[in-house]
C-alpha cells in the first residue's frame, strides 16, 4: 500500500496548475465575472485543455487518449476547481471518445441534470439529455450560465461524474482554506493579525480538517472506483467546499461580502456543483442502505 | 496512489491471521472491568503471547528489541487484531506507546536494557504522570518539584488523571528541576524521570469517572527519592523528550478503534432495522453520513500511514487533523446509538451506553479539541500565536 501521489501524479498536478495559472489566472476570472453580456467560454483555452489531455485523460492510447485513470483525472479536476475554471468540464470529459471533438476540446459538451438544470446551454455544441424547451435562468454563479429544461434527466447519476465534481469541490475547499489563512495573516486588528485570535484560528483549523478528510475520501474513491465510496466522498467534498467558502467569507469580514473578493465565486460555484449532483439526502440514504 | 497491499504485506497479514485464529481461543475469560488486578494480569498475559510469537513491539526499532516493522505492517497488525476481536493494548498502553518509544529514542543503552524488555515481555506496566491539578492543557506550567540530593532527586507534588496508576510498576514522570524565572521559561527546567510506583512517598487515590469506573487516579508525591540514573534525556530537557512521546500518541493510537467503530455502525443499522426506528429518515440519514465519515477516517489513516512510510516512520502533524475529526465522530456515533436505542439508551445494561459515556473523554484526553485546533492552525497552517 502506498496511498500517496506518485511522482508522475505530482508532476501532473504541477502541470495543470501551471497551465491554469498562465491561461486562467485571477484577471481572467474577474474579466469573465464582469462581462456585460454574461460569461463567454474561451474556446481557445478549451482547445488548449484538449491539447493538454484534460478531456482525453482516461481514453486509451489506441483511441488517441492519454490512457491514465481516475486518480489522475481527479487530480486534474481538483486543480480546475481550485482555479474556478468555468465550463461544462465534467460533461465534456465524459463525452470524450463518444462525441466527436470532445476529446480534443473542439466540441463543448454539456448535460441536463436530474433537476433539469443545464450549464452553458447556449455555448455547448452538444447536449446530453433532453433539453427541449430549456429557458434561461438568472444564474447565481457569475461564471456559469444556466438554463432549465422541463423534462430533466432521469436515471441514476453517473458515479464518475459525481466523483469528478467532488474533486472540483475538493480543490475549491483547499483554495478557500488558503485564502482564509492568507487573509488571517495579513489583516491586523487590535494590534495583531486576526489569525492570532482563536475564534478565527479554529475556523481555519476546521476548514483544513474538512478538506483533508474529503481529500482522503475522494482520492480513495478514485483508486477503488467503488460507487458507494464515491457517494461518501461526494458528501464530504460538498460539505468541505460549501462550508469552507462560508467560513472563508466570515474570516474576510466586510471584504468577504464584496464582489471584489474571490470568496463569493467559490461559494456560488460550490453551491452550484452541490445542487447539480445527487442531493445530500440521496447520498446519505444510499450510504445507509449499504450498512 | 495505491491502496493495494504488496505481496509481502499480504503474507504478513496471512501469517498474523493464522496466529490469531489459533491463539485467541486459548485466552482466559475476560476479567470484570472493575477487577483491576485481573485486568492487569489479563493484559500482561496477552502481551506475553505477542512476545512469544514475535509480535511484541512490532513498530519499535530492532535495536530496541522490536521488530522494526513498517508503518503499513503496523497498520495491518492493528486492523487484523481488532477484526479478530483480540484484546486491546489496555494496561500496556503507556509502556508500548509512550514511555517505551521515548526510552528507545532518548534513553542510554543501560536504560533501554533495564526498561524495554519487561515492557515487550509483558512483565511491567507503565503509567503517565504528566497532568497536574494546575497544569492540564498548559502542561509546561507543571510544578511537581525535583530537588537534587546527591545521586537522587527528591520529588514532591501531585499528579492527576493518571490512567492505570493503580496497577502500574513505573511512572513516566515530568518534574520541574529548575524553577520558572525571568531567565528560565516554563518549557525549560522540566525533566523526564522513571519513577517506581512502589517508592516510599507515593500515594495513589483512584478517581471515579462519570462512567462509574476508576480508570484514572490522583497521585501524591511526598519526598519520593528517585535515582538520578532514572532520568531519560538531559536535565531540564524533558519537554523536548516529552514531545517525542506525544507525537507517538497521536500517530496510530486509534487505528483499531476506527475498525471497531465501523463494525459498531453496521450493528447499529441492524438494530434499527429490527426495532423499527429504521423507518425514521432522519435517523437513517445520520447513519448514512456516519458511514461516509468512518470510511473516510479509515482512508485518512491509510493516507497518514503512507505518509509516515515516506518520512521514515515519524507520525506527522496529520495526527492532529485525524484526532480532531475522529473524537467528534466517535461521540456522534454513540449519540446516534442512543437515537437507535430510544428509551433503552438510559439502560446501562444495554450495549453501547457505557461506550457513549466513555466517548465523552475523547475530546479532552491527549490534548483537548481546542488545543488540537490550535496545533493545526499554528503548526500546519502557520497562523501566529496570540498574545
Ligand atoms: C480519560 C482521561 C485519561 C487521561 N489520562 C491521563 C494520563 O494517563 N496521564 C496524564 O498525565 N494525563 C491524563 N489525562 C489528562 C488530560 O491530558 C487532560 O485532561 C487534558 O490535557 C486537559 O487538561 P485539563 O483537564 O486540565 O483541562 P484544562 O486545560 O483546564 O481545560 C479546560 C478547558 O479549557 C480549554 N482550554 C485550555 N487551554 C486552552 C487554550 N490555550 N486555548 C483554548 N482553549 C483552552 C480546554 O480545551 C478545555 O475545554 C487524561 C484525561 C482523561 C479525560
Amino acid at each position: 500500500m502506498d496511498f500517496q501521489p506518485t511522482d508522475d501524479q505530482r508532476a501532473l498536478r504541477t502541470g495543470v496548475r501551471e497551465l491554469l495559472a498562465g491561461r486562467f489566472g485571477r484577471d481572467a476570472s474577474r474579466t469573465l465575472a464582469d462581462a456585460p453580456g454574461g460569461p463567454v467560454l474561451d474556446r481557445g483555452l478549451w482547445r488548449e485543455l484538449g491539447d493538454a489531455g484534460f478531456f482525453s485523460l482516461r481514453l486509451p492510447e489506441r483511441d488517441g487518449g492519454v490512457g491514465l485513470g481516475l486518480p489522475e483525472a481527479v487530480i486534474a479536476f481538483e486543480e480546475a476547481g481550485r482555479a474556478l475554471l468555468p465550463g461544462p468540464l465534467v460533461a465534456t470529459h465524459l463525452a470524450a471518445g463518444e462525441i466527436d471533438g470532445a476529446a480534443t476540446g473542439d466540441t463543448v459538451v454539456t448535460a441536463v441534470d436530474s433537476g433539469g438544470l443545464v450549464t452553458w446551454y447556449d455555448t455547448a455544441d452538444a447536449v446530453r439529455g433532453d433539453a427541449t424547451g430549456a429557458v434561461p435562468v438568472r444564474s447565481v454563479d457569475p461564471l456559469t450560465p444556466l438554463h432549465r429544461a422541463p423534462a430533466g434527466h432521469s436515471g441514476p447519476h453517473d458515479p464518475v461524474a459525481v466523483l469528478l465534481t467532488a474533486a472540483e469541490q475538493l480543490g475549491s475547499a483547499a483554495r478557500t482554506c488558503e485564502l482564509a489563512v492568507q487573509h488571517a495573516r495579513d489583516r491586523h486588528q487590535f494590534g495583531q493579525p486576526v489569525g492570532a485570535f482563536q475564534a478565527v484560528k479554529h475556523l481555519c483549523a476546521q476548514m483544513l480538517v474538512r478538506t483533508e478528510l474529503a481529500r482522503a475520501a475522494v482520492y480513495a474513491a478514485a483508486v477503488t472506483g467503488d460507487p458507494l465510496e464515491i457517494s461518501g466522498a461526494a458528501l464530504l467534498a460538498d460539505d468541505a467546499a460549501v462550508r469552507g467558502a462560508r467560513d472563508c467569507l466570515q474570516v474576510h469580514g466586510g471584504m468577504g461580502f464584496t464582489w471584489e473578493a474571490d470568496v463569493h465565486l467559490h461559494l456560488k460555484r460550490a453551491w452550484l456543483r452541490a445542487e447539480l449532483g445527487p442531493s445530500a439526502a440521496t447520498l446519505e440514504e444510499e450510504l445507509a442502505a449499504a450498512l | 496512489m495505491d491502496l493495494a497491499y504488496s505481496e509481502e504485506e499480504e503474507a504478513f497479514r496471512a501469517e498474523l491471521r493464522e496466529w490469531l485464529a489459533v491463539t485467541l481461543p486459548q485466552l482466559p475469560p475476560r476479567p470484570d472491568p472493575a477487577d483491576w488486578p485481573g485486568r492487569r494480569a489479563y493484559d500482561l498475559g496477552w502481551q506475553r503471547r505477542l512476545y512469544d510469537a514475535g509480535y511484541a513491539g512490532l513498530h519499535w526499532p530492532v535495536d530496541a528489541g522490536g521488530r522494526g516493522a513498517t508503518p503499513t505492517q503496523h497498520l495491518i497488525y492493528l486492523e487484523e487484531t481488532e477484526r479478530a476481536g483480540a484484546p486491546y493494548v489496555g494496561a500496556n498502553f503507556v509502556g508500548l506507546l509512550h514511555a517505551g518509544p521515548t526510552i528507545a529514542a532518548e534513553g542510554t543503552a543501560e536504560q533501554r536494557a533495564r526498561w524495554l524488555p519487561p515492557v515487550l515481555r509483558g512483565d511491567e506496566v507503565w503509567c503517565q504522570g504528566f497532568s497536574e491539578p494546575d497544569a492540564g492543557s498548559d502542561l509546561a506550567s507543571l510544578r511537581t518539584r525535583a530537588v537534587r540530593d546527591g545521586d537522587h532527586y527528591v520529588v514532591s507534588g501531585s499528579k492527576i488523571w493518571t490512567s492505570h496508576a493503580e496497577v502500574a510498576d513505573w511512572c513516566e514522570l515530568l518534574v520541574r528541576t529548575e524553577p520558572i524565572s525571568a531567565d528560565v521559561p516554563k518549557h525549560r527546567g522540566i525533566s523526564w524521570l522513571a519513577m517506581p510506583m512502589d517508592a516510599p512517598g507515593v500515594t495513589v487515590r483512584p478517581l471515579r469517572t462519570l462512567a462509574g469506573s476508576t480508570e484514572f487516579a490522583e497521585m501524591f508525591l511526598d519526598e519520593v527519592r528517585i535515582p538520578v540514573g532514572n532520568r531519560v534525556g538531559e536535565e531540564n530537557d524533558g519537554w523536548r523528550v516529552t514531545m517525542v512521546t506525544l507525537s507517538f500518541e497521536r500517530g496510530t493510537a486509534f487505528v483499531g478503534e476506527v475498525v471497531a467503530c465501523r463494525r459498531t455502525l453496521t450493528a447499529l443499522a441492524a438494530e434499527a432495522r429490527k426495532n423499527g426506528r429504521w423507518d425514521d429518515p432522519v435517523l437513517r440519514r445520520r447513519l448514512g453520513r456516519l458511514n461516509a465519515e468512518f470510511s473516510a477516517l479509515w482512508r485518512l489513516t491509510q493516507w497518514n500511514v503512507s505518509e509516515a512510510q515516506h518520512t521514515g516512520g515519524v507520525p506527522g502533524t496529520g495526527g492532529s487533523v485525524f484526532k480532531l475529526r475522529y473524537s467528534h465522530a466517535r461521540q456522534e456515533l454513540y449519540d446516534t446509538a442512543a437515537a437507535v436505542l430510544g428509551p433503552d439508551s438510559l439502560d446501562l445494561g444495554r450495549e453501547w451506553n457505557l461506550d457513549r459515556l466513555s466517548s465523552l473523554s475523547y475530546t479532552i484526553a491527549a490534548g483537548t479539541s481546542q488545543i488540537q485546533q490550535n496545533i493545526v492552525a499554528e503548526r500546519i497552517l502557520g497562523l501566529p500565536k496570540g498574545r
